[in-house]
């Protein structure tokens, strides 16, 4: 009976605590280009803070917004802008949607370093990729067949260079990949591939391109400049295949929020940023 | 007491014995369940035949035939590879390897089955995609041919050591018949003991197939995975296997995408059978 009792008791303090920890914690969820980046984040941050605990799953970013409308988490990471329509619906639960920029993404378009394409606009970018032009000899390079690389369609890269590079942005487009693209499972695949054949051509988060690859200047149109993907192009907005990356939560940070919305944006947060490869809001 | 025992452990092996089907039984179901509402999206026809396979766009595209000819190159692949230098070695081990060399032979071979599928994937993309690229002069390495390549040897220890049973087998009073008719060592393996043999042979043969078609890891690897109907087994294919591997990560659980790679499954589960069955088929035709 005593131990019964004994027993009781510490569940009764187990389950307090653990209601504690329940108010303490914040669940952020959506985009999985960011995911990595949030975990890192949410590591680094329960290090300095451990009282607090950061849950921090994927999805997609329509999955972040519609969790943060049926209020199952605290932070949606988006890596697009939330939509009319998302916010009409949000509205009506009672929750206002406050969107907060935490980072940029710029993606590379990469060759092979012996091919001597130096630099290439959208247009012929979306050529490429939906097997519309078909040899290097179009764009001033060899005579030689362009080998397209694109990531896995599970990959949020993939669908953000779709809707970007091949559609131009436009929603109601219907342009895809070819089918003869290579569909490589990492961007590390799409780098080894780059690395051994001077047809291929692919595209991938700006900081994997390292001296095996090249990446090759981008302009938005025949008139405007090539740009580089470098942080300072991505930052400025000059450099075309960019994109901001965001947090949207329910009204304005308050208190706990607050706090870690603060280190994401500090110096040491943005530092996170340039270690997973993506691109800081400002030097 | 002893008999309570008796009937207890009695029906505790029934039920193990059971439990193997029962499971069986189950997946087939829910494969079935979740597959199947596919086709409220799509006609089985439009599932099979189709030749786009975008299935992520809006709205998708799920054509699986590319997927199931690119599974069908790269197995024929492997087969045209992997049958004849499997049932060539077998012969040698059961009928001229001398004693020593055919335990070296066997164990290596054994050896080669232990090695896991992306270990295999891994060399075949830094060794084998590589020389088919530079041989064939081709833009991109990532063939169907580079997959039948690796797969052969994996189909190979499967179809080896079956096919060396059903040879070791053959009883020893045919060869010697054979011998003391006159005919010489290799008219005896050719004209007597492979014919003896066959049905054992096509089983080998069957099963290795049936491990070539459900091979994922390297296929995924070394084909390129690339959604088109090939025309030829140096170009870049996508099996189903491979499809099912990438995307099911990140298919929304009751979305279309979803329900069709359990469709795709499906087929995978169904072609593999028939091949079981035609493996079986021959088996026992031999003990008749």
């Amino acid at each position: 009976m005593k131990s019964l009792i004994l027993s009781l008791f510490f569940l009764a303090c187990f389950s307090v605590q653990s209601s504690a920890a329940v108010n303490n914690s914040v669940r952020i969820k959506g985009s999985d280009t960011m995911v990595n980046l949030a975990q890192s984040w949410a590591e680094k941050y329960m290090e300095i803070k451990p009282e607090v605990f950061l849950a921090v799953t994927g999805g997609g970013s329509g999955t972040g917004f519609s969790s943060l409308i049926s209020g199952t988490c605290e932070i949606a990471m988006s890596s697009r802008e939330i939509k009319e329509k998302e916010i009409a619906l949000a509205e009506k639960r009672g929750i206002h949607p406050y969107e907060i920029k935490v980072a940029l993404d710029g993606l590379a378009v990469v060759v092979n370093p012996q091919n001597p394409v130096e630099k290439l606009t959208m247009e012929q970018l979306a050529g490429i990729f939906t097997g519309a032009i078909r040899n290097w000899k179009e764009l001033g390079g060899h005579d030689e067949k362009i080998v397209v690389l694109s990531r896995e369609v599970n990959s949020g890269t993939h669908v953000y260079f779709k809707e970007h590079v091949l559609r131009r942005g436009n929603p109601q487009g219907t342009e895809e990949f070819a089918p003869s693209a290579l569909l490589l499972s990492s961007s590390q695949a799409i780098a080894d591939e780059i690395a051994q054949n001077p047809g291929a051509i692919g595209y991938y988060g700006m900081g994997y391109v390292c001296a095996k690859q090249k990446a090759v200047l981008v302009a938005k149109d025949a008139k405007s400049l090539y740009e580089a993907p470098t942080i300072d192009n991505v930052i400025s907005g000059r450099y075309p295949i960019s994109r901001p990356l965001f947090f949207y939560l329910n009204g304005s940070p308050q208190g706990m929020l607050k706090d870690f919305i603060d280190y994401c944006l500090s110096g040491d947060g943005q530092e996170i940023v340039v270690k997973t490869d993506f691109v800081p809001l400002k030097r | 007491m002893r008999k309570l025992k008796e009937f207890v452990i009695e029906k505790l092996i029934l039920f193990c014995g059971l439990a193997s089907i029962f499971f069986v039984v189950l997946i087939f179901l829910f494969l079935l369940k979740e597959g199947l509402a596919v086709f409220k999206t799509v006609t089985p026809p439009q599932f099979l035949f189709g030749k786009s396979w975008y299935p992520i766009s809006e709205p998708p595209h799920l054509g699986i035939l590319p997927l199931i000819l690119g599974s069908l190159m790269v197995t024929l692949g492997a087969a045209l590879i992997s049958i004849p230098i499997g049932v060539a070695c077998a012969v040698y081990i059961a009928e001229v390897a001398p004693l020593k060399i055919k335990e070296i032979l066997k164990s290596g071979i054994e050896l080669l089955a232990a090695i896991p599928s992306v270990v295999l994937g891994f060399i075949g993309m830094v060794t084998i995609v590589p020389w088919i690229k530079s041989i064939f002069h081709l833009p991109t390495g990532l063939t169907a041919l580079s997959g039948a390549v690796m797969l052969a040897f994996m189909a190979m220890p499967t179809i080896v050591s079956i096919a060396e049973d059903a040879l070791y087998s053959v009883p020893k009073t045919y060869k010697e018949g054979a011998l003391a008719l006159g005919a010489t060592h290799w008219q005896a393996i050719h004209r007597v003991i492979l014919p003896a043999a066959s049905s054992g042979i096509m089983a080998a043969v069957m099963l290795g197939i049936g491990r070539v078609i459900g091979e994922t890891m390297a296929v995924m690897m070394i084909t390129g995975n690339a959604a088109v109907i090939p025309h030829s087994i140096l170009q870049p294919v996508r099996t189903l296997t491979a499809t099912i591997a990438a995307e099911m990560g990140e298919a929304v659980v009751g979305s279309e995408h979803y329900f069709a790679l359990f469709a795709v499954g499906i087929v995978l589960f169904v072609i593999s059978f028939i091949v079981n069955v035609g493996a079986d088929l021959f088996l026992h035709k031999k003990e008749q």
